[in-house]
Parts: C-alpha cells; structure tokens; sequence
C-alpha cells in the first residue's frame, strides 16, 4: 500500500521509512512560528522550568503580528516579553514593527518555507505552509514550548481525506468560494483529526496566494493540516521568495495511498459564497443572502489580505464610494508597498476607505475595527464565530475579497459578478 | 515576568475527589475557543485573569455560578478554533475540574494534555448527565457517578501515552524526565 504526502513527510522527519495513520511518531520540526499571543507564554514556561534554551535560532521565525503595533500596554507587555526573549538567544530571522506581518502571509513571502518539510506554530491558521506540498500545524503554547527547546515534537499521523477540485472557476469565484463550499459541504468537523489534501485541476489554474487561502482554511474543518501537490506554480513562487536555503525535497502522494474518504467539486458549477454567522460551515452561495445590510467591511488577514486580494477589491472600488465602514489591511509591509506601487491605496483613499499597517487587528476581535453589538460584518477572514470580531451580538459574514468590496460599495451582501 | 502556575493543581485533577461537582450542560455543538475565552483578554496570559472571562460568550453568568470542582458538559467539537492554549487556562483557572464532551476540536484536547488537564470524551455521559446534576469522577476505574440521577457512567480513559504526560504533570516536565 502507498503512502500520501503527509504520511510521506511525517516519515521523513520521524527518520522512518514509512508510517500509517494513527501511528505516534516523533517528528524533526522543520520551522517554528512565533508570534506576540501565544508564544510569550511559551518562553515564561520554558524559563520557569530551567529550561530557558532554543533547538535553533536559525529555524524559529518570529514575528509579532496579533496585536501589533500595540493596541494597549498589556499587549506591548506581550511584545516586550517576545522582544526581550528573541534578542537574548539571537534569534535569526526576527521581524519587528516596520518588517513585522500577519504570521501566514509572511513567512511564505520572506521564503521560509519550503517543500517536504515540517512547520509548526503557535496558531491554528499555521496549516496555512500546506500550499507547498508542506506538512504545517497548529500548535497550543505548551508545544510550542516543547518545538522551541527541543526541535521535536509528537504527532499522531492524520488519515487523510481527498478533495478532488473539477474544472476552473468561473468569473467572480475565488479560492475563498471553494473553500467555503468545501467547510459548507463537511461542516466545521468534517476532517477532524485528518489530513485535507486537496487535488485536480481547478489547483492549476490558482497561484500561490489563492491556495494559501484553502489551506489556511483546513482548521475550519477541524483538520490536522491542509496540503497540496507541488507543480510549476510552486516551484515559480520559492525561485522568487526563498533567499538562504533554497533546496528541497518534494514528495507525492503514491497512486495508492489510502484516503479515508474523497470528496469531488465541480468547481465550474459553483458561486461565491458567503458563510453566515455564526460558523464557517454556515455557507451559502451569495443568491441565498444578498441584500442583508452590512455596517462594515474588512478586507484583509492571513486568509486573504495578499497582494491579489487588495488587486481584487481595488478593481471593484475603482472609481466609486464605499456605503458602509471599510478597512483595508495589508498583511504584511510588502503587500502594503506593492499596494502603494500600483496606486491601489489612491483607489482605497477615493473610495473612502481606511488603509491599515499590517496586523491580524479585527480579524480576532483585538483592535482596528471591532464591531458595537448588533451591528454585522461583511469580511474576508476565517471565523465567524460568536463574538469573533468584537460584541458577542456582532455578526460576521465571511466571503471572498470581491464580494466583500461589492458589498462595501452597496452597503449589503452583493453578488460581485455584476461589478466584474 | 511569569505567567503564575500552579503545578500542583493540574496533577491534583486526577487523585483529588470533588464530592457533589456539579455539572454545567450546554448542549451545542461547537463550542469555540473565541466562546470559550474571547480573544480581546488574550492581551494577558495570567490564569486567574483569563478565568475571570471563563465562557464569557457563551454564557456570562458561567463564573458566578461555577465553584471549584465543577464540570463542564457539552456536545461534539468542544474548544474548535484557534490554537489558544488559553481556553484550556481559562477553565483551569476557574477551578473546573474537567470538560465531559461528545467530541473534541483537536488542538484543544492536545493542549489540554500537555498542560496535564484530563479530559472526558463520552458521548454517553453526555446523553445521561441533565444540567445541575451532581456527579463524581473515578479517573482512574473510568467512571463517572451521577448522584442525582442515581446512574453510572462508564468512560474510555485516555490512551496510555496521553496519561503519562498527565501523571508527569504536562508535556515539559514530561519531556524533561524522559530525557534526563
């Protein structure tokens, strides 16, 4: 029997030649994420054990990016916390306000990962990394602990479920349209505890930042990480992005491995979408809900506030006014320079909205845009859970970058289609 | 400075019996980490901040009501979203004895291992055990008395390797003795 490319991956870094789901193995990490939430507590409980040591300060990656700049002194505690820790073991690749983004989107985009390997973070989005042909989760602080010191960490192997894209995407439908209709078809627990791995040719035609936007969005299926094959797209991406070490190893998934089950899209049939509150799986296509009014938009996150996304809403808001509060949130200082380049910040400006320094800000409910109770946002994030961007009786309704600047425009749920 | 711990609480869990817990049920699927601890405490990580918060969410009155040793019921799914070791914390620090649920969101029931906090997935207990109910949990025979309905529920106990990082007090000191 074959193996998958997680099994695959998982082997190689155990030192095994091959495992089955279920098996415990411990793994060789790879990279490990840090950002300014979960990893202060992380370093307060290595010290406080004795243990006050880093694996590699050349394999973690930090940057602060939740709370950053500071919403408040208790979070610029966080970030002194980070600060003080990352300089006292010379930690390599340290990106600080000014450089500092939203962790997803810009670890990939300062080529820190790379195909084959094992990279795990103190963020459930970290499944993110999956978009090349990488084995990437997320992890609590107490692992994050363990991968610092130690470099290893246990892993129970995923089974994995296949999702199987079928044609290309219509005009107005997005990566984030898939993925919604793929948590919409499973629901939020569909693949519990297993691999996604998602595969067929509606991938071909997606770059880079558009995968990132499925897998990132694996954990909203409850899975252990997301995953697709390496191609010629990956391989175009890490020649522009990787800077030190530029080899790799790519691994695919043998004809027969074993899924546990496989799901098929026809990708061709379907329509954006919009997840309404209060669960990521509450998605509908946008004929089912357009017209609600909307009090706010939010275009940005490690789920879609890459270069594509701002092009995205940039095109739809040309030359007219947002109807409701709209912000636009690079993710990270690139994405805002190239934005600034290509006058997409003059659109946002006429258009009337608010351009953001990179931050995960409002996505979590943190700062930069929390919503008042009752009130109803219309945004490109991940989680439209109770209280997600702000009030417990706020609501957030998830969708693609184009439907959320159409819907800014018209001050409700709009159907991009008729803007494209 | 240091997030305070109190180390002997989480290894208490398990030889400690809590006579006359009482079970808060919430019969939901889903309930998430932003419920759980919403993330605009997340600007500290002191345990007796978070647990203050505790399912502030979800229900604002659940600190008020909950004295130490009680137990949280709920349905599939518990603790999906972020990888926020603090939900586990949060519940820790509001001295609830354990989380009984129908299914577990997976970085949830991994966080709560390495902080060597015991968790009781059966959906059977979920069924049986009404909201008020008085109950006591046997960790070690993995049975849990409901003394109201006069009912005894049997539960799988974790898997080996999970209990020894339990019995170890977490991961790190897990780690620590097993590779001194």
């Amino acid at each position: 029997m074959g193996m998958t490319i997680t099994e695959k991956i998982l082997a190689r870094a155990a030192g095994v030649d091959r495992v089955v789901p279920g098996q415990l193995v411990d793994a060789n990490i790879d990279v490990v994420m840090c950002h300014d939430v979960t990893t202060p507590p992380a370093i307060s409980m290595l010290v406080e054990k004795g243990i006050d040591r880093v694996f590699d300060p050349d394999k973690i990656v930090v940057t602060p990016d939740h709370f950053q700049p500071a919403k408040d002194v208790q979070s610029a505690e966080l970030h002194k916390r980070l600060d003080d820790w990352a300089r006292r073991h010379g930690i390599k690749h340290y990106y600080k306000l000014g450089r500092a983004g939203v962790c997803h989107a810009l670890l990939p985009e300062q080529g820190h990962i790379r195909p084959g390997e094992v990279i795990v973070g103190g963020d459930s989005h970290t499944c993110t990394y999956g978009a090349f042909a990488a084995f990437s989760t997320g992890i609590g602080s107490t692992d994050l602990a363990a991968a610092i010191a130690t470099g290893k960490l246990w892993f129970k192997v995923p089974a994995s479920m296949k999702f199987v894209l079928n044609g290309s995407l219509p005009p107005g439908v997005y990566s984030k349209d898939v993925i919604l209709a793929v948590i919409g078809r499973i629901g939020t627990d569909g693949a519990l505890y297993r691999a996604m791995e998602f595969v067929g040719p509606a991938l071909a035609g997606m770059s880079m930042e558009a995968r990132m936007t499925m897998t990132n969005m694996a954990i909203e299926a409850g899975a252990k990480n997301g995953i697709m094959a390496f191609d010629d797209t990956t391989q175009t991406y890490l020649r522009q992005h990787l800077k030190e070490s530029t080899a790799y190893q790519v691994f695919e998934s043998d004809r027969d491995a074993e899924y546990l089950a496989t799901e098929t899209f026809d990708c061709a049939k379907l329509e954006p979408m919009v997840a309404l509150p209060h669960l990521p799986s509450n998605a509908v296509p946008i004929g089912q809900c357009a017209g609600r009014p909307m009090d706010q938009a939010y275009i940005g996150s490690c789920t879609n506030g890459r270069i594509e996304d701002l092009r995205l809403a940039a095109r739809i808001m040309k030359g007219k006014q947002v109807a409701i509060r709209t912000l636009i949130v690079s993710s990270t200082p690139e994405v805002w320079k190239q934005a600034s380049d290509e006058g997409l910040f003059d659109v946002f400006y006429s258009a009337g909205c608010v351009i953001s320094a990179p931050t995960c800000g409002a996505c979590l409910g943190g700062f930069m845009g929390v919503l008042a109770a009752g009130e109803k946002c219309v945004s490109t994030t991940n989680r439209n859970f109770v209280g997600r961007m702000g009030h417990p009786k706020s609501e957030v309704y998830l969708a693609s970058p184009a439907t959320a600047a159409a819907s800014a425009v018209e001050g409700k749920l709009t159907d991009p289609r008729k803007y494209l | 400075m240091l997030r305070s711990r109190d180390d002997k609480k989480t290894q208490r869990q398990k030889s400690e019996v809590w006579p006359m817990a009482k079970a808060h049920v919430y019969q939901r699927d889903h309930i998430n980490t932003d419920e759980i601890i919403p993330a605009r405490y997340l600007n500290t990580d002191k345990e007796a901040e978070l647990a203050k918060h505790c399912m502030e969410d979800l229900d604002a009155g659940f600190v008020k009501k909950a004295k130490a040793g009680d137990v949280i019921v709920a349905g599939d799914d518990f603790g999906c979203g972020s990888s926020r070791e603090h939900a586990v914390w949060a519940i820790r620090g509001a001295k609830v004895q354990t989380v009984i649920a129908r299914s577990f969101a997976r970085i949830f029931y991994r966080n709560a291992i390495n902080c060597g906090f015991y968790l009781i997935e059966s959906a059977d207990a979920v069924d049986k055990i009404k909201d008020g109910d008085e109950i006591e949990i046997d960790y070690d025979a993995g049975v849990i008395k409901d003394e109201t309905s006069k009912t005894k529920i049997q539960f799988m106990p974790l898997p080996d390797f999970a209990l020894e990082i339990i019995r170890d007090g977490g991961l790190l000191d897990h780690i620590m003795k097993t590779s001194a």
